[in-house]
């Protein structure tokens, strides 16, 4: 499992001499194109690409990928930590980042702590990889690591997201790293943290039921949309941060690791590679992700999750996929 | 056969902390005994003890010495020494203790008061609301108030609730402090007739009745308690 | 004698030099009200914190008959079964309410709540449960989404009240439930309290410093003064022939008890 295959990859880092040869193995293993699925490698621009003036090493006067290797290994072992107890919340010593909270600085550092040079970085922000939170994080990591970005989630070997999960399956040896604002699945109940602590260390999850019964009897349905609480493998309440609960069904048994980094709160956890994910819900009122009712007015795909683009001043109004990546491969290919 | 309540050479007084440790006697050297069938009335003046001795058998007043022993089934029991929860069990299987006061219970009708003592003392639900509705019938409580709480009934009213709720269940021994105070002749005379038809079942009462009336109506014996205020001394 | 349903013995707690608990022994049992009364600061409410498991004694123990009739030492389970014994098997009816609700939650998630700790997943029976509790306590079903934030005090208690109720406890604590109501508020929950109690068969625990309460609702009391309880019986003969000074005092001291 790919705990060990998140190890430090960018064998140029002072310590990387300090890490066992199997790991290093299993990193070379890693690091190789995937067999099964070969770079689509004659796309255009996209696919991967180096930030203008980024050389191999990254920024001068930078450490690769920004922070301090102490700071990297610290990181590691609380996602070591994290993996080994999926869906525990680890605390870790947040450091500042050159960018204010709110703005992924739990997500960002989670990337840092992960990065090696061989890696494929993209990152989304509400599905989108156009967005200025996205762009910006790209570009810090292009210009501190000089490593690759890209937009394509098939060519990413790690991708940051705020808010979405791509639409595209992910695969074993990807990484998706979620920015977490309040990673507390409880607070809203109980605002004491030694409280909530105890709750989730004797599993006693009754109150997150009381949210969802609320809803129920508020509107009549389950209308909490994102942040939905999920149950980890099994044992440990988790919030999924804010995407929309559409992207629940594939947090469950994915192939690939996810990460959660929240820099303000201090608190990282992960749900391992195939591991169970289970939306809370009634036995009489059973979890639902959310339906559209017409396809994306740009690729025409159905089954994909859409945002609403208000067109013009008169109240016309759209609606087309928030994975940009993949609305644009459909439309590209039914181009050719 | 065993009497249903024997007090065996009892004493009371009162020790009032609050005026320098003061101790006022109530009774000493006292001995009686109710067997079933027997009416026992307590005479003598206000202040010589009679509602105190209703008290100690009761387990309500704190016995100074002596024993007071009440028949419970084949056994006797001690209840001058007798756990609370022991006293509690005999309070709702063996001793029915009538006072003129009804404690008043917010919001529960006149009835369910009395079908609740009934449930309290034993009986099934159906056997405790027959018997309730006969008994306030026979006291002539008027029907129209039967679900009303007895808060706001007259003295008179409420007594008879009350006695309804002292002689619903049947009780072997029955303490009967002054019960028909403010009850006018004809109701009197229906408690005396239920208070015979209790002596009748073999139930046994010590009573204290100030009307001469009701005295004579029931009383089969009549003890002075005023030798056991001069013996208190002692 | 059965084995009592709690047993406490020589409970003792300090703080610093102050014994707020000093060797208290006192047992209750199913259908059962007991009654500790004393004025402020007497320990009455250490005592419950001790009772309740939220503090550990210095010394002595508190000993509970389980659902399975084995009688255990609260100090000897954890912390997992500990808190599961008080949300199903105990209640705890708070002086403020704030404490014992959850303010911005709504009446039905209240009373909910402790199902859906006991790992109830159906919404429908919550719900049935929540409405049918909170007709036991007399707040009426178009108030259960309300949450109690817009109760009066005397609903808020009642809501407590169903709230502890609904997973069928056999052990209720209360911690002056009435204080701070008014007289026909108080009267009213006094009421639903004994009645309550009387048709569930529970054995309740309950701190007052108001001596009205403790003859209306008790069976039997312990008077406690300076961390020790100096008298304890039936409710009725303690407070109508009391025999430690302090306790004539205290009596003494009330209007019309």
């Amino acid at each position: 499992m790919s705990a060990m295959g998140m190890l430090p990859r960018d064998g140029g880092a002072p310590d990387g001499a300090q890490v066992p040869s199997p790991v290093r193995e299993r990193d070379r293993v890693r690091d190789a194109p995937y067999p099964e699925r070969p770079d689509p490698s004659p796309q255009p621009s996209p696919e991967r690409e180096r930030a203008p003036g980024a050389s191999e090493a990254g920024e001068a006067g930078y450490n690769f990928a920004y922070l301090d290797e102490g700071t990297k290994r610290m990181i590691r072992r609380a996602i070591l930590k994290a993996i080994a107890v999926p869906g525990y919340q680890v605390p870790f010593a947040s450091r500042e980042m050159p960018m204010p909270y709110g703005w992924g600085t739990g997500g960002v550092q989670v990337t840092a702590a992960i990065l090696g040079r061989a890696d494929v970085l993209k990152v989304i922000d509400q599905g989108a990889d156009d967005t200025t939170n996205a762009v910006s994080i790209r570009r810090f990591f292009a210009r501190t690591s000089g490593i690759a970005t890209t937009t394509r989630t098939t060519a990413a070997t790690i991708i940051q997201t705020r808010h979405r999960i791509p639409e595209t399956p992910l695969r074993e040896g990807q990484i998706l790293v979620y920015q977490v604002p309040i990673p507390e699945p409880l607070r809203f109940l109980e605002p004491r943290e030694t409280e909530t602590r105890q709750l989730h260390a004797l599993a006693e999850y009754g109150a997150m039921h009381v949210k969802l019964y609320e809803d129920i009897s508020r509107h009549g349905h389950i209308a909490t949309t994102y942040a939905y609480p999920v149950e980890v493998a099994g044992r440990y309440v988790m919030d999924p941060s804010p995407t929309p609960k559409f992207d629940n069904p594939k947090m469950d048994q994915s192939p690939a690791l996810q990460l959660f980094g929240a820099g303000r709160e201090r608190r990282i956890y992960a749900v391992p590679p195939y591991t169970s994910v289970r939306s809370l819900d009634f036995e009489d009122h059973p979890f639902r992700v959310q339906e559209f009712t017409e396809p994306c007015a740009l690729c025409g795909a159905s089954g994909h999750y859409l945002d609403e683009v208000v067109t013009d001043d008169s109240g016309g109004r759209m609606y087309v996929c928030s994975d940009t990546d993949i609305c644009e491969t459909r439309v590209a290919e039914a181009a050719r | 056969m065993t009497a249903l309540l024997t007090f065996q050479d009892v004493a009371k007084s009162f020790t009032l902390h609050l005026r320098g440790g003061v101790v006022l006697p109530v009774v000493g050297g006292v001995s009686l005994s109710v067997a079933p069938g027997e009416c026992v009335v307590l005479g003598g003046p206000s202040g010589a003890g009679k509602s105190s001795l209703l008290k100690m058998a009761y387990g309500n007043y704190r016995c100074d010495a002596g024993a007071i022993w009440v028949r419970d089934g084949e056994t006797v029991i001690d209840v001058a020494r007798a756990d609370p929860r022991v006293m509690l069990s005999l309070r709702s299987r063996v001793i029915a203790y009538v006072s003129q006061f009804l404690r008043v219970i917010p919001r529960v009708s006149a009835l369910d008061v009395v079908e609740a003592a009934g449930r309290e003392g034993g009986l099934s639900e159906d056997e405790a609301r027959a018997r309730a509705r006969t008994l306030l019938a026979r006291l002539n409580l008027p029907e129209r108030l039967w679900s009303l709480p007895p808060a706001t009934f007259s003295g008179g009213e409420q007594q008879r609730v009350n006695i309804a709720r002292g002689l619903i269940a049947d009780r072997p021994l029955l303490l009967l402090d002054e019960p028909t105070a403010s009850l006018d002749a004809s109701n009197r005379a229906v408690v005396a007739e239920l208070v015979r038809e209790k002596l009748a079942a073999g139930a046994g009462v010590l009573g204290i009745f100030h009307d001469s009336e009701m005295r004579d109506a029931v009383a089969t014996r009549i003890v002075d308690v005023t030798r056991f205020a001069q013996a208190r001394a002692a | 004698m059965s084995t009592p349903l709690l047993s406490a013995e020589n409970l003792t707690k300090a703080y610093g030099s102050r014994l707020a608990c000093a060797g208290v022994d006192l047992d209750v049992t199913e259908g059962e009200v007991l009654a500790i009364v004393g004025e402020s600061g007497s320990g009455k409410s250490t005592l419950l914190s001790l009772l309740a498991g939220e503090l550990a004694p210095d010394s002595g123990c508190v000993r509970y008959r389980m659902r399975d009739g084995r009688s255990r030492d609260l100090a000897d389970l954890g912390p997992a079964e500990l808190r599961r014994l008080m949300r199903t098997d105990w209640g705890f009816v708070r002086q403020d309410a704030r404490q014992g609700l959850r303010m911005a939650v709504s009446a039905g998630g209240n009373v909910g709540e402790r199902l859906m700790g006991m790992g109830e997943r159906h919404y429908g029976r919550i719900r049935g449960q929540a409405l049918d509790w909170l007709g036991r306590v007399e707040i009426e079903a178009g108030r259960v989404d309300d949450p109690p934030s817009q109760f009066s005090g005397g609903m808020r208690q009642r809501l407590q009240i169903a709230r502890n109720l609904v997973t069928g406890p056999r052990l209720v604590l209360m911690d002056e439930p009435t204080s701070g109501l008014d007289v026909s508020v108080q009267a009213r929950l006094l009421d639903l309290i004994r009645r309550l109690s009387a048709e569930l068969g529970l054995a309740v625990i309950i701190v007052t410093h108001d001596l009205a309460v403790a003859r209306l609702l008790s069976h039997r009391i312990a008077v406690m003064r300076a961390g020790r309880v100096i008298e304890t019986g039936l409710t009725d003969r303690v407070l109508d022939d009391p025999e430690h000074a302090y306790t004539q005092l205290l009596v003494s001291s009330v209007l019309a008890a």
